[in-house]
């Protein structure tokens, strides 16, 4: 390890901070970031275009603002998640109302710079609201009804106002971020358990307010064949640019799927689709495994971490990247149905590269101030 | 509150790290699932989805192989390959199509109707796709399209090669070449792997039987394509294989003499080299342009051709069917001979008529012919001494005859439009008819009436086996690759030199023919009669005789009935000139040539010539000339192609 576990007291000086920096986790991120730019540069067809370019800006902009967020006392952090939470509500009822929309979609506030995606980092928000609600309630008081409730509404406020925009994939999202750390927080399996039984009696009647392209999604997911040129595409495209990739791959800017354009949505959904083609198993491997380090190394300063607020954040945030990854793989693996959920850092998309860039600042000021206690 | 604080933490830590444990159990078994899946897709089906993608990105288009070409015996190219002009568009590279189509019906010929189709095919298929515009441009419309180019975006002037047929004589023999169709597709195998745009396939004659081999094997251009399908680049290209080009036994020069001498007249000739088969001469008339056909024919000349009166399409020399007629005596005389049944020195007389059964059979001289015996029944082609012939003969001994020298079978088998005919016996008629025989029948046929049918070619082959003296002999008209050993004219070349060997024994020890005789007496008998038919004062074809010994030929007429004459047009002594074309008898003549040391045998038919002395031996006559000429240079060219291959 670079840095020295030893020091007790909490760091003022910026010299300091960056002795605190977890290295392990800023390199794995720092090198997903420059893979990222290499796989948009090869989705882009080899050339720097809009594309690749942005998100090559965007990448070293929101790196920036990793370290910046990490260099925030956790404090600070667990004083202002009510704050942030709320004004992330305000922002996706103010996409109902001026958003931008796009494809039959109003996820998008235009703030003139880029397109914010509030919902994106509403991931991150509900994470951050129930690790500090949690941080705050008596461990007795967790399976309380009354206490049960505000969890309840701050998950579903979201997840309805995300799922009308409509965002299916987004909404799943957000509803498991905010599942998961309820549960860590200690909330009985029994209550999860009523919820299942809840979900599955009211999944008839959610399936028949599907919107049809989400349907033939799901149908299309149980059966690609079935409509190869329609609905399926997508899965079975993917799966012949996967599996032609082999063992060593094609090679950086040689992947014919994605270069002749049979993959679709290359630089969002199905970047690792495009990545796996040119660099094989053995390419995949090594991604999943620096993905698996950073979640990895979130759950270690989870660890070492002192505060619940700390704890319940890292511990939360890492199974929800987790979550974002192990869907968007199985998805493009063909494992889970297409429900549009991007690659942590990998995808291109500005409000999903700042919430994960926010958030993964955040673990990092849980590690720089771990020793600092929460009130 | 401190201490309440840290015991509050202590159990909140406690439960979430419990929980976390059980998190990233479920994590692993996540990760392990998706590596999984990773390697299966990536290593175990690697190569099944490599291909599907390769099938993702590449597209062939085949290129048309040059077709093989056809040359007579003397290697002169009867069906050869010919430069040709096309204009190809693609509405992808140019800005407007419509203005590029109105500004090309300025410079080149394109009607209004062919417009409309162009149109109509433009938008059926990509922009991106080529469309040929015109597969057959003038050289004047070729140069004015370059000469006007720059203005013309998106238009591609190409050249290119199309089949070329330089005269029509051979046209039904060689065939044409035309667009595949459907049914084509359908029932010719080979053609699917060149399902090419532009490629013209054998529809008849030998184009259609050497089809496969003269097709060649398509070359292809491998372009990648992207997911629209739109070429990205080219890959990799192949020319192909170029068709197999092929020799015939066909003389040019005699092609084209025997064409002019059935200007005018429907009919057929066919040469043979009674020793070796090969056919010489295979002409039918009238003809057709075969060259109409390559870019497609278009209505009013198909339905021209069609609809004439005359059958420009049929090859009389293969497919026509005609009863052989008096041509028949030869083999009715032959049969009786081997069978014992009469000797020459039959005599019978000859009224005019004989009765039998109280049924009257007419000969065709009115008067009749007095009495005579065999060989100036043949010289004369006296029809009642035949009918008596036949009447003790049989008709299935005739009929076992008749095969044995090729009639009812075909005779090559490069044409699939040939017919076999029909060679009746007792059995044939109680298969196809399902009557029994009855003798009258046997009269009709005695003299080549009645139910036989034969082709040209198959009176041919009768007559060369006649002349070679009696042996079977297998007509080719395609030169093989294989050198062909000519054993029959090794034996008769051994025969010349050694006269007095026993000519059977010879024949099939050493030479391993297949003699068609019992006595080769007989079939000399033959062919002396048929000598003095062409040669002897009062020989049916006496007028059309060379008296040049070069050129001197022995030969039989023979006309075949159309329609009965009726008892009034018999005793007026009706002209076969003065009755409708279309009930006109059909006219023959078979002989072979030289006479001294025969070397080929020819038949000819003339439609509705009425006989055979006056329509088509003189047709016979001039060919044969043409065709001993040539005799000297042809054997020079088999020698020069012997010393070549050995």
């Amino acid at each position: 390890m670079l840095y020295t576990r030893t020091s007790l007291h909490t760091p003022f000086a910026i010299r300091d901070k960056f002795f605190h920096l977890d290295y392990t986790l800023l390199f794995s991120i720092l090198l997903l970031g420059i893979i990222s730019i290499f796989a948009q540069f090869s989705s882009s067809g080899g050339q720097f275009d809009y594309f690749s370019k942005s998100h090559a800006i965007r990448f070293c902009v929101f790196f920036i603002l990793f370290l910046a967020v990490s260099f925030v006392n956790i404090r600070f952090w667990n004083d202002y998640s009510l704050l942030i939470f709320i004004s992330l509500i305000l922002l996706l009822i103010a996409v109902k109302f001026f958003g931008v929309q796009s494809q039959g979609s109003r996820r998008w506030i235009n703030l003139f710079v880029f397109n914010l995606q509030p919902s994106e980092l509403m991931k991150i928000g509900i994470i951050l609201f129930l690790s500090n609600y949690y941080h705050k309630i008596s461990s007795g008081d967790v399976n309380k009804f009354r206490y049960l409730l505000y969890p309840v509404i701050a998950m579903l406020v979201p997840f309805m106002l995300v799922l009308t925009q409509p965002d299916l994939g987004t909404a799943i999202l957000i509803l498991l971020s905010g599942l998961v750390v309820t549960w860590l927080a200690g909330v009985r399996w029994k209550i999860f358990a009523y919820l299942t039984l809840l979900a599955i009696a009211v999944a008839p009647i959610a399936i028949s307010f599907l919107k049809p392209y989400q349907k033939s999604r799901i149908l299309t997911f149980l059966n690609p064949d079935s409509d190869p040129l329609g609905a399926g595409y997508q899965i079975i495209q993917s799966k012949i640019a996967i599996g032609s990739g082999g063992l060593f791959g094609k090679g950086f800017l040689n992947g014919s799927q994605a270069y002749l354009n049979f993959l679709p949505e290359k630089h969002t959904d199905f970047i690792f689709t495009l990545y796996s083609e040119e660099f094989g198993f053995l390419g995949s491997a090594f991604m999943i495994f620096l993905y698996f380090m950073i979640t990895y190394r979130i759950i270690v300063i989870g660890n070492t971490t002192r505060s619940i607020f700390g704890k319940l954040y890292c511990y939360g945030f890492s199974t929800a990247f987790f979550i974002y990854v192990a869907i968007n793989m199985s998805m493009v693996l063909g494992l889970l149905p297409i429900v549009g959920a991007p690659l942590p850092i990998l995808s291109y998309g500005g409000s999903s590269m700042l919430a994960m860039m926010f958030g993964l600042g955040i673990v990092m000021s849980c590690n720089v101030y771990k020793n600092n206690a929460i009130g | 509150m401190l201490s309440f604080h840290s015991s509050n933490i202590v159990s909140k830590t406690k439960t979430i790290g419990r929980r976390m444990f059980l998190l990233s159990t479920i994590k692993a078994v996540v990760v392990v699932g998706i590596f999984g899946r990773l390697a299966s897709l990536q290593i175990n089906d690697s190569r099944k989805y490599t291909s599907l993608a390769d099938k993702n990105r590449f597209r062939e288009t085949k290129i048309a192989p040059p077709r093989g070409i056809i040359e007579d015996y003397f290697g002169n190219e009867i069906a050869s390959n010919n430069k040709i002009y096309q204009l190809h568009i693609v509405p992808d590279s140019t800005p407007n199509i419509d203005v590029l189509l109105v500004r090309l019906k300025s410079i080149i010929n394109l009607s209004d109707k062919r417009l409309f189709l162009l149109k109509k095919q433009i938008a059926r298929k990509k922009s991106w796709d080529t469309t040929i515009i015109s597969d057959n441009l003038t050289w004047s419309e070729f140069s004015r399209i370059n000469l006007f180019l720059h203005e013309l975006q998106g238009a591609q002037p190409i050249v290119s090669v199309a089949r070329h047929y330089n005269d029509n004589s051979s046209a039904h023999a060689i065939g044409y070449v035309s667009e595949i169709s459907p049914r084509d597709l359908r029932t010719k195998k080979y053609l699917q792997d060149i399902k090419i745009e532009g490629v013209a396939i054998g529809k008849t004659g030998l184009e259609s039987s050497l089809d496969e081999q003269m097709l060649g094997s398509p070359g292809y251009l491998r372009y990648e394509v992207n997911a629209y399908g739109k070429k990205v680049k080219q890959v990799a290209m192949n020319d192909g294989l170029k068709g197999k080009t092929f020799r015939t036994t066909l003389d040019q020069s005699i092609q084209n003499v025997a064409t002019e001498a059935l200007k005018n007249v429907s009919g057929a000739v066919c040469v043979m080299d009674i020793y070796n088969g090969d056919i010489i001469s295979m002409v039918s008339s009238p003809n057709f342009d075969p060259n109409s056909f390559v870019h497609g024919v278009d209505k009013d000349e198909w339905k021209k051709l069609t609809e004439n009166r005359d059958k420009p399409m049929l090859n009389k020399a293969v497919s026509g069917l005609y009863p052989p007629g008096s041509t028949i005596k030869t083999l009715t005389a032959l049969s009786a001979l081997e069978n014992d049944i009469v000797s020459p020195r039959l005599f019978v007389e000859c009224k005019g008529y004989t009765d039998l059964h109280g049924e009257r059979f007419h000969c065709w001289k009115k008067k009749g012919h007095g009495v005579l015996g065999m060989r100036s029944a043949i010289k004369k082609s006296c029809d009642v001494y035949f009918y008596e012939v036949a009447r003790r003969l049989g008709i299935d001994r005739l009929a076992a005859t008749a095969k044995k020298f090729g009639l009812g079978q075909k005779v090559l088998t490069n044409f699939k439009e040939e017919k076999a005919g029909t060679v009746p016996d007792t059995k044939w008629k109680l298969n196809q008819i399902g009557k029994n025989w009855y003798i009258g029948e046997t009269l009709h046929s005695g003299i080549g009436q009645g139910y036989f049918l034969s082709t040209p070619i198959q009176l041919c082959l009768m007559t060369a086996q006649l002349a070679n003296g009696g042996f079977k002999i297998k007509p080719r008209i395609v030169v093989n690759d294989k050198k062909k050993v000519n054993s029959l004219q090794e034996y008769v070349d051994y025969k010349k030199e050694n006269p007095n060997s026993t000519a059977v024994d010879l024949a099939r020890f050493n030479f391993n023919l297949q003699p068609l005789f019992r006595n080769q007496e007989n079939i000399n008998f033959v062919k002396d009669a048929m000598f003095a038919a062409s040669n002897e004062p009062g020989g049916t074809s006496y007028g059309s005789r060379y008296d040049n010994k070069k050129f001197m030929f022995a030969g039989k007429t023979g006309s075949s009935q159309i329609k009965r004459f009726t008892a009034e047009q018999r005793e007026a002594e009706t002209k076969q000139s003065e009755i409708a074309y279309l009930e006109r008898d059909h006219a023959w003549f078979v002989a072979f040539a030289p006479v001294k040391d025969p070397k080929y045998a020819i038949s000819v038919l003339v439609e509705h010539g009425g006989s055979g002395s006056s329509a088509a031996a003189p047709v016979a006559k001039k060919v044969i000339k043409k065709v001993i000429e040539r005799h000297k240079i042809r054997v020079a060219q088999a020698n020069q192609k012997e010393s070549q291959e050995t």
